[in-house]
């Protein structure tokens, strides 16, 4: 096998698998350092610079990071990345100073950004310091888009969510709130220099099942009915609620639902509770609140009485799977299911939809009904035009957007100056050396053996009463810290120098994982098989030295490295070195 | 510095018929230098108990004083120790070997603690034939007190400060033969390939089994111009053979051409296969084996791997009769057997 080319900026990115697996690659290891060192506003800054929300994803984000976590293959449980996210948030002192403060010198360009969500918020957020002049527009009343409407306060605090909205309008944007843009046409016809659409997917899916239209007064679409709370336009709902979908959205539904009057809610779902879309965390505060979870229940009818509606029916089925493990739902043949219900919310999806974007514009859109979007620079068919968030390619979630708000920022910055978009710029990334004495590493090196800490929640007595008061208390900054010792460090790496190495076996020897072996160079198969421990696990790469002295190679897994530093401790030449390794995406502007 | 190993090991770590990992058979985080050759042979050593599916209880390390003296710490840290007195090693050992015979017995030793202060006790415990392990981790320096020569040191050998060894080495191997030490070995800490199946095979060897193994000070011993450094030794290495162990349950897969394949039977049914590299060489001859020794000093070369072996010589508990209960668990009923049998005993002394 080759040897390893480490000068590839992706190589190490991808040792560093809870940054790589993040879709904005938020440098986490250096921010959970930061938080326990207690410098709560570097570390939010981190978060600012690359995910814009961090007190908002600090608590709602759908953490691909955490299945990702090294520490999670080798331990029980990832670490809490997430809710040291929020700590970083809940405990940073006044950043307002570093926040880029305007008013920036223009640069003539005139941007529209159609949506205030997210994507929009991020594409704002990077070009305003340009000195692009931004409008935005938005059909509610204030910025956020769906972390303002969907989000329940009992998750999101408004508090924390207009703090981090701010932050950006107050640069300087011009905002246009409560303006419904009812044409793409109109906007291009304006003197608009680029044109974004980060109007996410509104439409919720409904149902058409009998009895839908005569018990429509209590039937109602999920996100729309969250919206509608959230905007304090609705107050109540019946106290038997029955609620469809398996998704997080579900699980919004349900928990606002048992705060608005609903004592008997449910949720009911299709699937087995195991295929749920909703992640594992947010079902189980569900449950925690009562309210149970049926699956393997397909509805069937709506049940009215009186023209009103009284509950459902539905065909109980099991899942399942044939050889392809393609799933599907099988009657079981028992009678059907009633169930009572005042009111149904119906949450099993959302959908794209554009009726705003005239069709001969030169925006082509696909069979789907979605725009044609350009994968990495996010720029349409009309060269102008560009999509981030769930408007690009169907709903997916905030961090997302973020991450293709920060693309398209780049995108619409190279086309205004009449650059090429594909030519994309590269990531910044250094690699620095941590010794400080002889054996001394600038970071915790040694691996503390704890178990994840549960984040604190407020008792359910008094969540329950106030829709506004959030369940999660968060970590203090005593548990924090011991969380935040959990992490292992993955982003200072194990640097090998060959011309160094006098294999002494050292490192081999002192490995607690067993991830390195000395060995004789074969193809990537065979040397996956004769390690120490077999290098099973594909998706994680091997580094492999060029040939050593005895004609042998180095060969390290990087699977389940600790990222201890004891092969470099153990290292008589220092060929093995341990080396923080940055890596930030480019953006449009710091 | 880091002074306690992380806890998490591997997820897949193989398991051996008693349904343990290697970490079973690890020890405290090693003290010495980084890069010592002592760390290597303790993890060689780790992997041969692994291997050979011994139970971490049923080991006794046994050692005297020096860098190499330390290292029974680094590993079998489930198994049985005795740090013992400098030089004084072989009599701790012959006492405990004779308190129970059942354990395995790890003697670790440096050059420091077995050619020059324990010089006697080490001719005496190879005459007696002591069913044990004997290692020394031979680095040609004392490493302890700042790598002065010590008495293996070669002559002519450079050390760190540039001083040049006067005086002749104390070949630990040949003097082993001479004095008819029933299995004796040469090895490099920076091979464990060859080191691991010797001490394997030496823990099966019924009787005194010695392995001198090169172990390169980093310090103060790894410079140019000594003879015991990564590169020399690396340079000069000559080997008498490859060797596998083969334990009795397995099946023999590997397949030599014929003539160069010697197996030869140990007494529990195990076997040593070699693979002979040097010609006019009989491991199981007293006199090619110390031949053979004499002829690479002549060419300047390290031999390594198994030396000689001769499993047919009674061990210290056979020439004595000793009995197989350890003593401490000998009760009235066998020590005072009555005075009938105390008649016919006096009858042979009359």
């Amino acid at each position: 096998m080759e040897p390893t080319n480490t000068r590839d900026p992706e190589y190490y990115h991808k040792v560093v698998d809870c940054q790589y697996a993040c879709p904005a690659h938020t440098p986490v290891p250096e921010y959970i350092r930061l938080i326990a060192a207690e410098r709560y506003s570097d570390a939010y800054m981190i978060n600012w610079q690359s995910n814009v929300f961090p007190g908002v994803l600090g608590r709602t984000c759908d953490r691909p990071c955490e299945p990702a976590c090294r520490r999670g293959r080798v331990d029980d449980e990832p670490v809490a990345i997430c809710r040291l996210k929020r700590v970083a948030a809940d405990n940073k002192g006044d950043v307002t100073e570093r926040i880029p403060q305007g008013p920036f010198k223009p640069n003539g360009k005139k941007v529209a950004l159609i949506g205030g969500g997210p994507a929009s918020l991020t594409v704002a957020r990077d070009l305003a310091p340009l000195g692009y002049e931004i409008h935005l527009f938005d059909e509610q009343v204030a910025g956020g888009g769906m972390m303002r409407s969907q989000i329940p306060s009992f998750r999101l605090p408004e508090t924390v969510l207009n703090e981090e909205v701010d932050f950006i309008l107050n640069m300087g944007i011009h905002t246009h709130f409560r303006h419904y843009v009812d044409s793409m046409k109109d906007v291009l016809s304006k003197d608009y220099d680029a044109v974004f659409v980060g109007t996410g997917a509104p439409r919720g899916r409904d149902l058409k099942l009998p009895g839908r239209e005569e018990g429509d007064a209590n039937i109602h679409i999920g996100i729309e009915w969250l919206a509608s709370v959230a905007f304090e336009h609705t107050h109540s709902i019946g106290k038997k609620v029955i609620v469809l979908g398996g998704g997080n959205t579900a699980m919004d539904c349900c928990r606002t639902s048992r705060r608005l009057g609903g004592e008997e809610v449910k949720v009911v779902v299709r699937s087995p509770f195991e295929d749920m879309k909703a992640s594992p965390w947010e079902k189980e505060d569900a449950m925690h609140e009562d309210i149970p979870i049926l699956n393997n229940h397909v509805p069937k009818t709506f049940e009215t009485k009186d023209g009103k509606l009284i509950g459902m029916t539905f065909e109980k089925v099991e899942a399942q799977y044939d050889e392809n493990g393609k799933r599907s739902l099988v009657p079981t043949g028992e009678e059907p299911v009633f169930i009572e219900a005042d009111d149904v919310l119906i949450a099993i999806g959302q959908v794209n939809t554009f009726p705003w974007i005239e069709r001969d514009l030169g925006i082509e859109f696909n069979e789907w009904g979605m725009p044609v979007v350009e994968r990495k620079t996010f720029q349409s068919t009309l060269s102008k035009v560009f999509f981030g968030g769930d408007a690009a390619f169907g709903p997916e979630n905030v961090i997302t957007a973020v991450a293709q708000g920060h693309d398209a920022a780049v995108s619409i910055n190279l086309y205004c100056e009449g650059k090429d978009v594909g030519e994309r710029p590269s990531p910044l990334t250094n690699l620095i050396h941590q010794k400080m004495g002889i054996h001394e590493w600038s970071y915790d090196s040694s691996v503390v053996n704890d178990q994840r800490y549960v984040v604190p929640q407020a008792d359910k007595s008094l969540t329950l009463r106030d829709r506004k008061k959030e369940v999660e208390l968060g970590f203090n900054p005593e548990v924090a810290f011991k969380e935040a010792e959990r992490c292992l460090n993955c982003d200072v790496q194990t640097v090998f120098t060959e011309n160094k190495c006098i294999e002494c076996d050292a490192c081999m020897d002192v490995c607690p994982t067993s991830c390195i072996t000395f060995t004789d160079n074969e193809d990537e198969e065979e040397l996956r098989k004769k390690l120490l421990v077999p290098a099973e696990n594909l998706t994680q790469d091997i580094l492999v030295s060029s040939t050593l002295k005895t004609g042998r190679v180095m060969v390290k897994d990087e699977d389940v490295c600790l990222h201890c530093g004891l092969c470099a401790e153990r290292c008589p030449t220092s060929a093995w070195d341990m080396q923080k390794y940055l890596y930030n995406t480019a953006k449009a502007a710091v | 510095m880091s002074y306690l190993k992380p806890k998490f090991r591997h997820p897949h770590l193989p398991k051996n018929e008693l349904g343990y990992t290697k970490t079973e058979y690890e020890g405290s985080l090693s003290t010495l230098c980084a890069g010592c050759g002592h760390d290597s042979i303790s993890a060689a050593i780790v992997q041969a108990c692994f291997e050979m599916n011994i139970a971490p209880h049923q080991v006794a390390k046994m050692s005297g004083i020096g860098c190499s003296s330390k290292t029974p710490t680094y590993f079998l840290g489930n198994s049985h120790g005795f740090n013992s007195v400098h030089g004084r090693m072989p009599s701790v050992a012959t006492g405990a070997s004779m308190a129970n015979k059942k354990l395995k017995y790890f003697g670790v030793s440096g050059d420091g603690d077995s050619a020059s202060i324990g010089m006697g006790q080490f001719a005496h415990v190879i005459r007696r034939n002591l069913n044990m392990v004997y290692i020394v981790m031979n680095n040609g320096c004392y490493g302890l007190t700042k790598g002065q020569d010590s008495a293996t040191a070669d002559e002519g050998s450079k050390n760190k400060t540039g001083h040049i060894n006067p005086f002749q080495a104390i070949d630990l191997a040949s003097l082993a033969i001479e004095l008819g030490a029933t299995f004796v070995a040469q090895s490099f800490s920076g091979d464990k390939h060859q080191l691991i199946p010797l001490i394997k095979a030496a823990m099966e060897h019924n009787g005194f089994a010695f392995i001198n193994v090169i172990s390169p000070c980093v310090t103060f011993n790894n410079n140019v111009g000594s003879t015991k450094s990564y590169d020399y030794v690396r340079e000069h290495i000559a080997a008498t053979s490859t060797v596998d162990f083969v334990p009795t349950h397995d099946e023999i897969t590997t397949t030599y051409s014929e003539g160069e394949i010697k197996d030869i039977a140990m007494h529990d049914g195990s076997i040593i296969r070699l693979k002979k590299l040097t010609n006019d060489w009989d491991p199981e001859n007293r006199l090619s084996a110390a031949s053979a020794m004499q002829n690479a000093r002549a060419n300047g070369e390290i031999l390594t791997g198994l030396l000689y072996i001769n499993e047919k010589a009674a061990n210290l508990h056979q020439t004595f009769k000793t009995t197989d209960i350890p003593l401490n668990r000998l009760t009235e009923k066998e020590l005072c057997p009555g005075s009938a049998t105390l008649s016919e005993l006096m009858k042979d002394l009359q």
